[in-house]
């Protein structure tokens, strides 16, 4: 080979490397260990016998996998839409010159930088049913007359769990947006300006137009980290009340490591991993889509 | 696509290297650091792992490992603490490089579990028995008929109430579940709630069902008895009533003693190792054992505590001093000292009168811990199928999703 080639080589392996270890080994190790026996005893004997689909039917035909899909989606669909929808009104607002309006900004940060397991745990405390400061406060109001049963109540705990993830997601998408909105030329708005696009107008036939490509790639990140969510599930309610909160990343770290069926977790994620797939498909698709345009 | 043949041949050769160097890197690390299987070999040092990872309790076991290793002969003993969540997953990955330790802590519910990997060597290949010991302890650490731990200390939970509150209030400590209901029922004004337990989705939640569950004779391979059911019941009653706050299915065992610390928990089913905060809180608390549906019945709770084990690796005399070391851990005066130390009780029967002499605080503990009944005890290994059944069960009934007839059916209970 000559020396070039050498050269190019050797660029490339430390790349290659990281895939092939970070990203190709757990994938193949996780895809392979969804059909296989693969429990406690198969880090002591290294044994895992190969059972085919039977972990993809087990964990299907468990009682509680109809909900966790279903909170899944609502879990997903409700944190998108919030977290974007305040994402986007807060960077179009800090798009405007203020005073403190830096400040204002890296304090909207914040949540992003608090660990996940203190933020579920102050919130936790903050949801309690008697003493915490939400029910408290919105008694003393006079908005309620019983305390609400945030984390405790089937029927109102998903949709705290969504508060508090979404209330976590809106640094992400504010930070993304706003940077997004950097990139759109003022140019632009002062020629719509002479056209009469003001206002509602001007979002609409520019700011949403020029945003596309942010806005598409923070919706699919979005996705798939919240598709992905434990901690804070998991800081908040475990799964209950009575499985109120399950999801599919939850069931599985649960058959993972807690009841240490590590080959159900494995079938569980991967189902995971192909709705990720199936997002990311069509974010590719959106994409090309508009790079022909 | 032209470049096509030689991107491959390229992306071959970097396939052929990627595989080469975790084969290169498995050798390196292949060899054992010890090789003799040589029982008569002289031994210097023994690796522990356990997950006794906060002070003082890190501090004290290691001074009383580091004591008998000396009493047996061993110069050094490695001690090593990883905190408790992490253990299993630390000692799965020791297993799969072969670098257990030679001395290993289990917490009493696992150990049958890893006994049942082929991971730990039966105790009596080394001349130990648990002779004297009370029968949880021996249960849990009993798998096919072989002894493969030695706990040297146990707890459980049982009824913690507030003494000038229930003065106050004129009521005595519950014997019946029926006391128990009306004196909480009575505990109950304000922002003050009269019992409080633990109802949380996981193996906590369920082992703090075991009490009402087991003392009514229910039984964990017969989760559609109507003594589980009624066992739910009581759950369901003292909540229902408004004597226990609906958040116990989402408190903790910490979050129900802080309740009782902040006097918004008038009694509380909690544990001994809650203690120190209660004494620094300076509550003024008794304890009483679990109350009984009906006369006759035996109040019986869950056996907690770790057990020492000696895991199976490649050197039989390394194994053979770790056990003399797991048995001097278990000496009457060492059982009795990590008692004192631990707030918790001594396993060996015997011990109890001297115990109860030096520990007056713990007196209340002495007869549950002599009568608690371990989770593994019928199921071993099988066990964490039916907890999880317990927990789903329970909390779908307190949460009115379904009747305590027939919520461990629903959860799954065959």
């Amino acid at each position: 080979m000559r020396k070039e080639a050498i050269a190019k080589v050797l660029f490339v392996v430390p790349a290659a490397l990281a895939i092939v270890f970070l990203f190709g080994y757990p994938v193949v190790k996780n895809a392979v260990m969804s059909f296989q026996d693969y429990g406690l005893r198969t880090f002591f004997t290294g044994r895992a016998d190969w059972i085919g689909l039977d972990n993809y039917v087990t964990v299907m035909n468990e009682n509680v996998f109809g909900k966790a899909v279903l909170n899944t989606a609502l879990f997903t669909v409700g944190s998108i839409v919030g977290q974007f929808v305040i994402g986007m009104l807060l960077a179009l607002f800090f798009k405007k010159n203020f005073p403190l309006n830096g400040v204002l900004r890296a304090l909207f940060l914040l949540p992003w930088l608090l660990p996940l397991i203190v933020g579920s745990a102050a919130w936790r405390a903050i949801l309690e049913q008697d003493s915490g400061i939400v029910n408290v406060m919105l008694r003393n109001l006079g908005i309620i007359d019983t305390p609400i049963p945030w984390l405790t109540s089937p029927d109102v705990a998903l949709i705290a769990v969504i508060l508090v993830n979404i209330w976590l997601g809106i640094p992400f998408n504010l930070t993304l947006l706003y940077s997004g909105l950097q990139d759109i030329p003022d140019e632009l708005y002062e020629a719509g300006a002479l056209d009469g696009a003001n206002g509602w107008k001007a979002f609409w036939y520019i700011t949403w137009p020029q945003l596309r490509a942010v806005v598409s790639i923070t919706l699919m990140l979005g996705v798939i980290y919240t598709l992905k969510v434990l901690d804070i599930i998991l800081g908040l309610t475990k799964g209950g009340p009575a499985d109120a909160t399950q999801t599919i990343a939850l069931q599985s770290y649960q058959h993972s490591f807690v009841q240490f069926k590590f080959g159900q977790g494995a079938a569980l994620s991967n189902i995971l991993i192909v709705i990720s797939l199936v997002f990311a498909v069509v974010y590719l698709r959106v994409n090309r889509r508009r790079i022909d345009e | 696509m032209s470049h096509g043949n030689k991107n491959r041949k390229r992306l071959g050769a970097t396939a052929a290297l990627a595989v080469l160097v975790p084969l290169a890197l498995a050798a390196c690390s292949g060899s054992d650091e010890d090789g003799g299987g040589d029982a008569s070999a002289a031994v210097d040092s023994l690796t522990v792992l356990d997950y006794y990872n906060d002070e003082p309790a890190k501090t004290q076991i290691g001074d009383m490992l580091s004591a008998c290793g000396t009493s047996i002969g061993v110069a050094k003993v490695d001690h090593q603490s990883v905190p408790g969540p992490t253990l299993i997953q630390k000692v799965l990955q020791q297993a799969s490089s072969k670098t257990m330790p030679d001395v290993l802590m289990l917490d009493n519910p696992d150990i049958q579990q890893i006994a049942a990997t082929g991971a730990l060597a039966p105790l009596s290949d080394f001349g130990l028995n648990a002779d004297g010991f009370a029968k949880g302890p021996v249960a849990a650490a009993t798998y096919q008929d072989k002894l493969y731990a030695l706990q040297p200390g146990a707890n459980t939970i049982a009824i913690y109430y507030n003494k000038d509150i229930l003065s106050a209030a004129g009521v005595e400590p519950p014997k019946t579940w029926d006391e128990l209901k009306t004196a909480a029922k009575k505990l109950t004004k304000g922002s003050q709630y009269g019992f409080a337990f633990n109802a949380t989705a996981d193996y906590e939640g369920a082992w703090q069902f075991l009490p009402p569950m087991w003392t009514n004779g229910g039984d964990e391979t017969q989760l559609k008895s109507p003594q589980v059911a009624q066992a739910l019941q009581l759950w369901k009653d003292l909540v229902d009533s408004g004597s226990a706050s609906k958040s116990v299915i989402n408190w903790s065992q910490a979050d129900v003693n802080d309740q009782f610390i902040a006097k918004k928990a008038a009694m509380m089913l909690n544990g001994p190792w809650q203690t120190p905060n209660l004494v620094k809180a300076k509550i003024n608390y008794g304890v009483v054992p679990f109350p009984v549906n009906q006369a006759g019945q035996t109040s019986t709770a869950p056996l907690g505590g770790e057990a020492w084990t000696v895991p199976l690796t490649s050197s039989e005399a390394k194994m053979k001093k770790a056990a003399e070391l797991v048995a001097c851990m278990n000496t009457d005066e060492n059982q009795l000292k990590r008692a004192k130390e631990g707030g918790i009780v001594p396993t060996k029967l015997a011990l109890a009168d001297k115990y109860k002499a030096e520990n007056p605080t713990m007196v209340g503990f002495v007869e549950p811990v002599a009568n608690a009944r371990s989770r593994t005890g019928k199921l071993g290994d099988k066990w964490p199928d039916q907890a999880k059944i317990i927990y789903t069960g329970m909390q779908q009934v307190l949460t009115g999703q379904a009747a305590p007839a027939d919520a461990m059916a629903k959860a799954g209970a065959s």
